[in-house]
């Protein structure tokens, strides 16, 4: 039966059911075929903390929403086009989300009256008619499942345990996607157990054969490939492993093997999970017996030579702050990535956040200054993680580089750079006396500073007649021993703060997107909120709004033009997953009126919500 | 057979004591036991003839952790109880030096507890010294978490009430393959057990019994005192029975219930007394004679070396470990890395 294909620009999906479901395997699997498809896609997973929450509660739905366009976009999408329910929690959880009118697919054997209780619901919402202003299409996933398994050598529980590649191979029917891909990652996924292997094949290809048969979709869609994308070999990419592989990139590019001194917190564990995969690049992974010792380690790595990095969350960083402060007292190269989440204390392990930008800026004893950089995008995070590199090793100091939960996990394409093409980060050890005694004999200071940039020199043990000792304890300035001495101590500070200051000579002037070059209203944003509020910005000008975006990637030291540019404007906005952290800064450093927008819901921000905000901002003007 | 020693280079001038003294002047209290231990390890270090460029010495935090300033070579002072973490990162990183860590009971037992029982159960190659002087110095003078129960100190005036670590059983239950105790006032012993404790391969736990003179002054003082130290020490030599006494008349043997215990070597004859073996694979034996002593009198105190035995130590593990899988898979191809398994073009 032929079916009538309808071409759409932008489609956006969310897969929600139990934790145990597979929803994030099957939304990860839709993604790869998209990508392969070539449309512009964007991705949002939104688990619980769980494991295996009780099954069939709104605390255990884990879903997965997928945004992806002919187009090039920069958010997973606020509302989905699609959701697929595969029980009536993933329903109750997620129907308040899709607007009217939108297709709703949902496996109606979940829909028992033990289940319904469960989560609420006094009728069958797919009978009672609650459901009635959506495009319902019920249907017995996990008995056709069952069904199209008969015959295969596994248990009832195995083939009820497909259903999600049944629903996967019906969407990619509905879509159009290339099944290619799928049935090669089900191979090696299963290769070792033919039988679950076969079973999960068949049941992707029972999926996609009901989409094609079955009198309840009339339609198959399509989504052309995105134009707007610039020439080149793209992969898709999560912002974990593209921060992971920057650092790699940044071993590589400065000669130095990586050392990675880690403790597993959610959702920064797949950073030490990609570097351990990668130990045939010269990379350490030492998983340490708490927060502290992963950074003690990465200290201990840095002071031998390593370029040395901790990876962690919020909590995990409120544990190391005295070992951070040690680092700024050593002035030794160090990257500290905080992949934020919500808080405080345990918070939301598995929800987004920016709520750390203070605890990365002051959350030490003393005056301890610690440069900042956040990535904006899933992608980014692999060049964030290579400037990181730069500024720590150039000047001596532990970096910060914060991510967080909905970059570590979300998705994008990935035009993928040219190896040789990176920056060259050189380490310039010392390697000779620095400094003539009066009595005409050379010595070592390790805390002789380079005069541009206020770095002191980097001495290895090993290094024959460097030898020299540091600690926590204040130094002279120049030759480096314990002082006391109170004037010392005033030149130490100012000297420690000016060094950080003078990374702003290194990075590039904060730049402002604002096409017609008349806006006076300004949206500046940092981290991930890049995405939204880049979308929400076209969205408002296609409206006729005036309204010009700018982004900070460096958060400590900000652009030397930045408060030029912040004066520029009538209105600043920044909006912020967090109570005003960046707006703070900005008061406190240029005196400027900026608002906030803020929201801590522990999801990205909706495009909408933007739009709604630079609106009223707008018209208020 | 290779040792780690092998990997370290070698001073072209001979050293001497001199060497290895800083320019700093030395800040202990006049009369503490730091400086003896200093003296030692200072006049101990140019017999291993290693270049002392690649000797490092990394301490926490306390009194015994100034140690590194006053040591003409490679150091850190780093923050409390962190130095055995530290010391794991640049041991991993780096197989071409010698570690020491410098740290006390307060450091090394209390705000470190963790990463000490981490490294020994790793077997990191760390020669770490436990000045143990049953007080907290730096801080003036509260009890530590070796002071015998119901010590009073400005903290505790009635009296502690915490049971005390014994460091040498901790040390053993966490499966650490080197560990030894030592006396602050005997240079020959303190020799002997540092030698031994800078060529195990491994972990290497010393305990050193430290006088702080200001604080906790004559702590140690039954194993010093020339009248009492002979009747209340054994100095554990291996293959040697287990005897001490001023007239070598006490000894240990194992009951018949399977404990050990101090006898009258009259009574039970010479045959009954156990021969001391540090490198015994199990250590049961090691661990029952670090609970012989009486932590308030400290008659029946065991010093020397309580277990010494082979394990490949954790630094080298991760460097073999790491050199196998880039024999395998060939050195990393970053362009590869990068690319992944799945890419299109977009023309």
């Amino acid at each position: 039966m032929s079916k009538q294909l309808v071409t759409l620009n932008r489609v956006v999906i969310r897969f929600a059911g139990d934790s145990g479901d597979g929803m994030q395997l099957t939304g990860d699997r839709f993604t790869s075929e998209t990508a392969g498809m070539g449309n512009d896609l964007s991705t949002l997973p939104d688990f619980p903390a769980e494991i295996r929450a009780p099954a069939g509660t709104i605390g255990g739905v884990s879903a997965f929403q997928l945004a992806f366009a002919d187009h090039d976009i920069t958010t997973p999408g606020d509302d989905p086009n699609v959701l697929v329910a595969m029980n009536p929690a993933a329903l109750k959880a997620n129907l308040k989300d899709l607007p009217r009118g939108a297709d709703l697919i949902i496996n109606t054997d979940e829909f028992t009256k033990r289940n319904l209780e469960k989560v609420g619901y006094e009728t069958n919402p797919i009978e009672d008619g609650s459901l009635d202003g959506y495009n319902v299409h019920a249907i017995a996933l996990t008995s056709q499942t069952v069904e199209a398994l008969k015959g295969f050598d596994i248990t009832k529980k195995e083939a009820q345990r497909s259903k999600n590649m049944y629903a996967l191979g019906l969407l990619s029917w509905l879509y159009s996607r290339p099944a290619e891909g799928t049935r090669r990652f089900l191979q090696k996924k299963f290769g070792h157990k033919p039988e679950i292997l076969a079973a999960n094949l068949a049941a992707f290809e029972a999926g996609w054969s009901f989409g094609e048969t079955t009198e309840i979709f009339s339609v198959q869609y399509e989504v052309a490939k995105a134009a707007d994308l610039p020439p080149g070999t793209y992969r898709n990419i999560m912002g974990n492993p593209a921060l992971a592989y920057g650092l790699i990139a940044a071993a590589k590019r400065s000669g130095l093997p990586l050392f990675l001194g880690s403790y597993p917190i959610t959702p920064a564990s797949d950073i030490l999970h990609e570097l351990a995969k990668n130990h045939h690049f010269g990379v350490t992974t030492f998983q340490a017996e708490d927060e502290i010792a992963g950074i003690g380690g990465a200290i201990g790595a840095s002071y031998g030579g390593a370029l040395a990095v901790t990876t962690t969350s919020g909590p995990g960083i409120a544990l190391k702050s005295e070992a951070i402060g040690l680092a700024v007292s050593l002035e030794l190269p160090l990257i500290i990535v905080d992949v934020q989440r919500g808080g405080p204390s345990t918070g939301l392990p598995t929800k987004t956040e920016q709520s750390d930008l203070l605890q990365a800026m002051f959350g030490r004893n003393g005056e301890s200054p610690v440069p900042v950089i956040a990535p904006k995008s899933p992608s980014d995070c692999f060049y964030a993680a290579i400037e990181a590199a730069r500024v720590a090793i150039e000047y001596r100091t532990p970096v910060f580089l914060l991510s967080d939960g909905y970059l570590a996990n979300g998705s994008e394409p990935w035009k993928i750079p040219q190896a040789d093409d990176l920056p060259h980060i050189d380490p310039n050890f010392a390697t000779a006396p620095n400094h003539t005694k009066a009595d005409g004999n050379e010595e070592f200071w390790p805390y002789l500073r380079d005069p541009e940039t206020l770095a002191r020199p980097w001495a290895v043990p090993g290094t024959k007649g460097l030898e020299h000792r540091i600690g926590g304890l204040e130094k002279a300035d120049g030759p480096g021993n314990i002082s006391y001495d109170a004037q010392n101590h005033d030149t130490m500070v100012h000297l420690r703060q000016g060094k950080i200051e003078a990374i702003a000579k290194t990075i590039p002037d904060v730049e402002v997107d604002d096409p017609d070059g008349d806006a006076r209203l300004l949206i500046l944003g940092w981290g991930s909120t890049y995405g939204p509020i880049g979308a929400a910005c076209q969205i408002s000008r296609r409206a006729g709004v005036k309204v010009a975006q700018a982004h900070l990637r460096h958060l400590n030291p900000f652009p030397s033009n930045l408060g030029e540019v912040l004066r520029s404007y009538d209105k600043v906005i920044v909006p912020e997953m967090n109570l005003g952290q960046l707006s703070m800064l900005l008061r406190a450093k240029y005196l400027v009126d900026i608002q906030g927008l803020n929201q801590v819901r522990g999801m990205p921000f909706k495009s909408s919500e933007l739009v709604t905000a630079i609106t009223e901002a707008a018209e208020s003007m | 057979m290779t040792t780690y020693l092998d990997l370290i280079p070698k001073s072209e001038a001979t050293l001497s004591a001199k060497d290895f003294k800083s320019d700093q002047e030395v800040r202990w209290c006049p009369g503490c036991g730091d400086y003896s231990i200093l003296s030692n390890v200072q006049g101990f270090l140019p017999e291993l003839g290693l270049a002392k460029e690649n000797i490092v010495f990394i301490s926490g935090i306390g009194c015994s952790s100034r140690f590194p300033y006053y040591m003409n070579t490679y150091g850190m002072h780093s923050i409390h109880g962190r130095a055995p973490a530290i010391a794991t990162g640049l041991a991993v990183s780096r197989p071409d030096l010698q570690i020491w860590v410098v740290t006390g009971d307060g450091d090394a037992l209390s705000i470190g507890g963790n990463h000490l029982i981490h490294a020994l159960r790793r077997n990191v190659n760390l020669k770490i010294l436990l000045f143990n002087n049953r007080i907290y110095g730096l801080t003036k003078g509260q009890y530590s978490p070796t002071s015998e129960q119901g010590k009073i100190t400005k903290s505790t005036p009635e009296g502690s009430l915490d049971y005390a670590f014994n460091p040498v059983s901790l040390a053993l239950g966490a499966e650490a393959t080197f560990v030894a105790r030592t006396i602050d006032s005997d240079r020959k012993h303190m020799t002997e057990v540092l030698r031994a404790a800078a060529h195990h391969e491994g972990a290497s736990l010393v305990e050193i019994y430290q006088n702080c003179n200001i604080f906790n002054d004559g702590a140690w003082e039954p194993l010093k005192d020339n009248d009492t130290r002979d009747d209340v020490m054994m100095r554990l030599e291996d293959g040697q029975p287990i005897r001490f006494g001023k007239d070598m008349e006490k000894g240990v043997i194992r009951t018949d219930e399977g404990h050990i215990a101090v006898v009258n070597v009259s009574e039970v004859g010479e045959d009954a007394i156990i021969k001391h073996d540090s490198h015994a694979k199990d250590p049961g034996l090691a661990f029952a004679l670090s609970r012989l002593y009486n932590p308030r009198t400290l008659e029946n105190t065991p010093i020397g070396i309580f277990r010494d035995i082979q394990r490949p130590s954790y630094d080298r593990l991760v460097r073999d470990q790491l050199a196998e899988v880039q024999a395998n898979k060939g050195e990393g191809d970053l362009q590869a890395l990068l690319n992944g398994p799945d890419t299109w073009v977009v023309s």
